[in-house]
């Protein structure tokens, strides 16, 4: 049975809209007007229990929204969720015990004390157990590598040191269900990739489904097979991350280097790069097998690799793609 | 039911510990309230001295009034409605909404731990006005029991009465002009500025409907020998009625408001 099922939710915004200017500031006293903003446009999915999704889209595409939807924030419009039994904006409170949204770059930790004293109120809100709280916090600390940070007033920790806390607070209750919202949002390479390590081993250990949105792709590949994508409020992939390449990704990139002097290779691909002794080309999917066996006659190549593009490209790209069909179907002539 | 008691503590305790990290502005805050009860100690103390005694209110009991009143403003000091334009507005409320157990009760219960470390704070201030007024009452045990129990009862009156118009954020940002009629109301009717004995009969008619007085002057005159017993127990009878009453307005507005929320900028 599937942790978290989503039926065609929505969630619509009314929005008070005013020309400039001051005559039209007047006029907004006696008549206010409005306009409906549709965040999330019946999006339906659903994640089995140990699954983690990659959750994406571009600024304002609305998975943010439906993770609030999803965690209790949020009332919907319209549609129907149901998370590990429960539906979320009824909010009850077994619910919120069994589930978590960890926002990047928000702090829910109280500011001027040591961390260990939020844990402790912590503890008491979700009626933590004393011996599996001690248990979590010392392993959760071990992993994350924050034991000195535990007696340290939270305005002191770094933005890192303080996503990381952020984290082990979020999963002292150890909920089965997790809402990720940018985990790793302004942090360095290196806390990003502890910050991952984490998350994949909590999810291992615990059996937890994660639904997790990231502007960083490495966050992704490394922790989802699955994806979904969002756009503009609708729901626009939902399937193996492979598959998202396979599908959006508009070609391959074939680098090639060759004995010598690089000669004019554009007849054979898009030249993206170009040295000396090596070029990389992007080549559409039904022609590669055909160009690297040219490349191969043709040129004294010392190596030749075929790759898919980078997931950024194809994630960039299948924006663009539901960029062009929401434009054509607001163009298209309505009866 | 849920048992709140040991989110109640740790709250409680990390608020107090929270003040004793900044127990300077502790004390500056209670010197800061200082400042309206000796004008009001000041100005009746004069009349009280010319004009004599007004429904039972001399120089001494005027004395004893604002001295204890300066304890009881500490008591019911409560989360300020004006706070919540902003906690929602900015969508910080979002951190508290995610947790199992209403904001409610944690802001409740980090007031009162706040207030352990104020009124220890308030302790020598209050012997020195003691000390330079001479207030000449004589409280029993029972009086200052039942002081004890009244002005934390009158706290979660008052906290309730600001947190239901608090959460009058939730449906517009500018409640603050409905907000500050209620404090005027309440610096009227509640005994804050003057005894309710000293006003017209008519505003004492009034008073008695609503629940200012028993956040402010009951418990005063608890403590200073203004009530008999029989009136006591009523009194606490009339604030279990008010804590219900404002904790049911509670209860129904905060279903409503969450329902309202857009979590936006969070």
């Amino acid at each position: 049975m599937a942790s978290v099922v989503v039926d065609h939710l929505t969630k619509t915004f009314k929005v008070p809209v005013r020309e400039e200017g001051f005559a039209n500031s007047v006029k907004s006293l006696f008549h206010r007007e409005y306009r409906q903003v549709e965040a999330v446009k019946q999006v339906s999915f659903a994640l089995e229990p140990g699954e983690i999704v990659g959750f994406l889209g571009p600024n304002g595409a609305g998975k943010t929204t439906t993770l609030k939807m999803l965690s209790g924030l949020l009332y919907p419009t319209d549609g129907d969720a149901d998370v590990i039994g429960y539906r979320p904006w009824e909010r009850d409170p077994e619910f919120l015990t069994r589930s978590a949204l960890v926002m990047g770059n928000r702090n829910s930790l109280n500011w001027d004390l040591p961390v260990a004293d939020t844990l402790d109120v912590r503890r008491a809100m979700y009626r933590i157990p004393r011996s599996d709280y001690e248990q979590r916090r010392e392993r959760f600390t071990e992993v994350l590598g924050v034991g000195d940070l535990l007696t340290k007033p939270v305005r002191n920790l770094s933005l890192g040191e303080r996503m990381k806390v952020e984290i082990l607070a979020s999963l002292l209750p150890a909920p089965p269900v997790l809402f990720l919202d940018e985990p790793t949002l302004g942090l360095d390479l290196s806390m990003q990739k502890r910050i991952r390590e984490f998350v994949g081993e909590y999810a291992a250990e615990e059996g937890a489904t994660i639904l997790l949105t990231s502007h960083y792709m490495a966050d992704v590949t490394a922790l989802c097979e699955r994806v979904i994508v969002i756009h503009r409020g609708s729901l626009l992939f939902d399937g193996d991350l492979a598959d998202l390449s396979e599908r959006f990704g508009a070609g391959k990139t074939v680098t090639v280097t060759v004995a010598g002097e690089m000669p004019d290779v554009s007849s054979y691909g898009e030249v993206v790069e170009r040295g000396s002794s090596k070029a990389v080309l992007d080549v559409s999917k039904d022609t590669v097998a055909g160009v690297a066996s040219r490349l191969l006659a043709d040129l004294a190549v010392v190596d030749l690799s075929i790759e898919d593009p980078p997931i950024e490209d194809v994630i960039e790209s299948t924006f663009a793609s539901g960029d062009a069909a929401a434009d054509a179907t607001q163009e298209a002539p309505r009866t | 039911m849920r048992n709140l008691a040991p989110l109640y503590w740790a709250e409680a305790k990390m608020s107090m510990q929270q003040q004793a990290q900044y127990r300077g502005v502790a004390f500056i805050n209670v010197l800061g309230f200082l400042i309206e009860p000796i004008v009001y100690l000041v100005v009746w103390r004069t009349v009280a001295e010319q004009a004599g005694a007004i429904n039972g209110y001399g120089v001494d009991e005027f004395t004893a009034y604002y001295i204890v009143w300066t304890l009881v403003r500490v008591f019911n000091l409560a989360l300020a409605p004006g706070a919540w334009d902003w906690w929602v507005s900015s969508g910080r409320i979002s951190n508290d909404l995610l947790h199992p157990v209403s904001p409610y009760h944690r802001n409740l219960s980090g007031f009162a731990g706040a207030k352990i470390v104020w009124i220890a704070v308030w302790i020598p201030v209050a012997i020195f006005l003691a000390l330079l007024f001479r207030p000449g009452i004589q409280p029993t045990l029972f009086q200052a029991g039942m002081l004890f129990v009244s002005a934390w009862a009158g706290y979660v009156i008052r906290f309730n009465i600001l947190y239901v118009m608090g959460l009058l954020s939730f449906w517009t940002t500018r409640a603050q002009a409905l907000i500050e009629v209620v404090i005027a109301l309440e610096l009227l009717l509640s005994g804050r500025l003057v005894p309710m004995a000293v006003m017209p009969q008519w505003v004492q008619d009034v008073s008695s409907w609503l629940p200012f007085k028993w956040t402010f002057e009951f418990p005063i005159e608890v403590f200073i020998g203004q009530l008999t017993t029989t009136e006591i127990w009523q009194g606490l009878g009339y604030q279990a009625g008010w804590i219900l009453i404002t904790s049911a307005g509670y209860v129904l507005l905060w279903k409503r408001a969450i329902k309202k929320f857009t979590a936006v900028g969070s």
